[in-house]
C-alpha cells in the first residue's frame, strides 16, 4: 500500500483529489467530439451528395477530398494544422484544430457512408421522384436520405466511436481533452501514469461502448428485416473500417 | 399533345429507339404492345424525360422538352404509373400522395389531404390512407400510385407494364380503374400485355418491334386484321 509500484495506492488518492482537472479534459473531450461530428456529418453528406449526382466536377472533388483524408494519417493532418497552417498566417487555437482537424478527417467517411446508403435505395424512387417533377436535390431530401437513415446509422454510430476515441490526439498539442490532462498531471507531479490512463481509459469506455453495443444490436435487428439485404449492410460497414 | 419526331436512342452501342416518329392526340387513349426488348419502355421515358434522346425531338403541346426544362414541363403535363409501383416506403400512402402537392404546387396540407381523399375514393382505397406501402398488397400499391399520379392533375398520364408485376387475382382491379379513368379527357399511354384492356379501352394501338412502330390502327383493324407478318406472329402467340 505504501510501495511505490505503478499501481500504489497512494497515486489513486492523488489522483482522485485532483479528480476535477481530469473531469474539466472530458467535457473538452465531449465537446470537441460533439462539435466534429456535426462537422463531418455536414461535411460528409453534401460530399456523399457529391458523389451521387451527375456532375463529373463533383464527383472528382469528392474522390480527392475521400482519398486524401482517408489514406493520410490523422496526425500529420493535426501537426499541419498546428506548426504548418501558421507559416500561411493562420493560427488556429489547439481547440479549433481539434474540431477542425477530426471532424474534416471522418467528414472522409462519413461520404462514403452517405454514398453506399443512397446506392442501396433501388433506383425506381429517384425515377418516381424525377417522374413527379422533384428535382434531383428535392428527390434526395425528401425521398432518398430519409429512406437511407435506417442502414446508415449503426455505420454512423460506429464512426462516432472511432471520432471520439481519435479526439485524444489533441493531447500531442495540448489540446486540453482527456488524454492530455491525464498525461500532464501525471509527468508533471508524481508519475503516476498507472491510474491516469486507467481513469481516462475508463470514461473514453464509458463514452463509447454503450454506442457500440447499440449499433451492433441495430444492426443485427436491420439484417433480419426483409427490406434490407444483410449484404447492405455489410458493404456499409466495410466502408466504416477506419 | 404528345409528338415523337425522328427520335434515336442509344444505350452505348445498343441502338433501342430508330428514327421513332409517334402523335399522340389530346385524350387519345394509346396502347403500345410488342415484345420484350422492342423500345416501349424507352419510348415512353422519352416523353417525361426519364431518358433523353439521342437526337430527335420530343414535344409536350408543342413545346420541345430539352435536358433544361423537362422537369417543369413534366410538372406541368406529366404523371408516370411504374411496373414495380415504386411508392415511398417510409411515407404512409396518404403522403406519398401529398408529397407533390405540398412541395411541388405549394398546396396547403388541408388542400393536399381534400385533393389526395378525392382520389383514393376514385380508387377504391380511402382507408388506406394512414397504411405504409408495405402493407398493402400488389394490387392496392398500383392503385395508390396511380391515384398518386392523378392527384397533380395533369393531363398526360403515362402506365409503363402497370399490370405486370401483379398476382394475377390482382390484375383486374387495377385494371377497372385504368378503364374508370378512361372516360375521362386525359390523355393516357399505356404499354402492356393486356388485350382485352387494349381492346375495350385503346383509341388506337400501336405494335412495337426492334424499336420501330411496326404497325398500329384502331383496335379493331389492329386485332382482327393485321396486316404485318410479325404483329400476326406476336399476337398469335399473345392471344393463345
Ligand atoms: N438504361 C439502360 N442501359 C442500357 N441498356 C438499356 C437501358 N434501358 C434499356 N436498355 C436496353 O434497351 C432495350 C430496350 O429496352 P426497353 O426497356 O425499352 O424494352 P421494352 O420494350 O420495354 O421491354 P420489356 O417488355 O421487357 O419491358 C433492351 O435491350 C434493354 O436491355
Ligand atoms: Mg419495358
Amino acid at each position: 500500500m505504501t510501495g511505490n509500484g505503478p499501481f500504489a495506492w497512494w497515486r489513486w488518492q492523488r489522483l482522485f483529489s485532483d479528480f476535477s482537472l481530469i473531469l474539466g479534459g472530458f467535457g473538452r473531450t465531449l465537446l470537441v467530439a460533439a462539435l466534429a461530428l456535426l462537422l463531418a456529418l455536414v461535411l460528409g453528406t453534401i460530399l456523399g451528395l457529391f458523389s451521387a449526382s451527375h456532375s463529373k466536377i463533383l464527383h472528382a472533388i469528392t474522390r480527392i477530398y475521400v482519398e486524401i483524408f482517408q489514406n493520410t494519417p490523422l496526425v500529420i493532418q493535426i501537426f499541419f494544422y498546428y506548426n504548418a497552417l501558421p507559416y500561411a498566417g493562420v493560427v488556429l487555437s489547439s481547440f479549433m484544430i481539434g474540431i477542425l482537424g477530426v471532424g474534416v478527417y471522418h467528414g472522409a467517411y462519413v461520404a462514403e457512408v452517405i454514398r453506399a446508403g443512397i446506392g442501396s435505395i433501388p433506383g425506381g424512387q429517384m425515377e418516381a421522384a424525377r417522374s413527379q417533377g422533384f428535382t434531383n436535390f428535392q428527390a434526395m431530401v425528401y425521398i432518398i436520405l430519409p429512406q437511407t437513415i435506417k442502414i446508415i446509422l449503426p455505420p454512423l454510430t460506429n464512426l462516432a466511436v472511432n471520432l471520439i476515441k481519435n479526439t485524444s490526439i489533441l493531447a500531442i498539442i495540448a489540446g486540453g481533452d482527456l488524454m492530455y490532462h491525464a498525461n500532464s498531471w501525471a509527468s508533471n507531479g508524481t508519475l503516476s501514469y498507472g491510474p491516469a490512463y486507467v481513469v481516462a481509459g475508463v470514461l473514453y469506455f464509458i463514452l463509447c461502448f454503450p454506442l457500440a453495443v447499440w449499433a451492433r444490436r441495430y444492426e443485427n435487428k436491420l439484417k433480419n428485416r426483409e427490406f434490407v439485404t444483410a449484404e447492405t449492410v455489410e458493404l456499409i460497414s466495410e466502408v466504416i473500417e477506419c | 399533345m404528345i409528338k415523337l419526331v425522328d427520335v434515336d436512342k442509344y444505350f452505348g452501342s445498343l441502338h433501342v429507339l430508330k428514327n421513332y416518329n409517334l402523335t399522340v392526340g389530346e385524350g387519345e387513349k394509346l396502347v403500345i404492345i410488342g415484345p420484350s426488348g422492342s423500345g416501349k419502355s424507352t419510348a415512353i421515358r422519352c416523353i417525361n424525360g426519364l431518358e433523353e434522346p439521342t437526337s430527335g425531338h420530343v414535344y409536350i403541346n408543342n413545346e420541345e422538352l430539352t435536358h433544361k426544362n423537362h422537369i417543369e414541363l413534366v410538372r406541368r403535363h406529366c404523371s408516370m404509373v411504374f411496373q414495380q409501383f415504386n411508392l415511398y416506403p417510409h411515407m404512409s400512402v396518404l403522403r406519398n400522395i401529398t408529397l407533390a402537392l405540398t412541395k411541388l404546387q405549394k398546396k396547403t396540407k388541408a388542400e393536399a389531404d381534400e385533393i389526395a381523399y378525392t382520389y383514393l375514393d376514385l380508387v377504391g382505397l380511402r382507408e388506406k390512407a394512414d397504411s405504409y406501402p408495405a402493407m398493402l398488397s400488389g394490387g392496392q400499391q398500383q392503385r395508390v400510385a396511380i391515384a398518386r399520379a392523378l392527384a397533380t392533375q395533369r393531363k398526360i398520364l403515362l402506365f409503363d407494364e402497370p399490370t405486370s408485376a401483379l398476382d394475377p387475382e390482382m390484375v383486374q382491379e387495377v385494371l377497372d380503374v385504368m378503364i374508370k379513368l378512361s372516360e375521362q379527357s386525359i390523355t393516357m399511354v399505356v404499354v402492356t400485355h393486356e388485350m382485352g384492356f387494349a381492346r375495350q379501352v385503346a383509341d388506337r394501338i400501336v405494335f412495337m418491334d426492334d424499336g420501330v412502330i411496326v404497325e398500329e390502327g384502331t383496335p379493331d383493324a389492329f386485332f382482327s386484321n393485321p396486316t404485318n407478318e410479325r404483329t400476326r406472329l406476336f399476337l398469335s402467340k399473345i392471344l393463345r
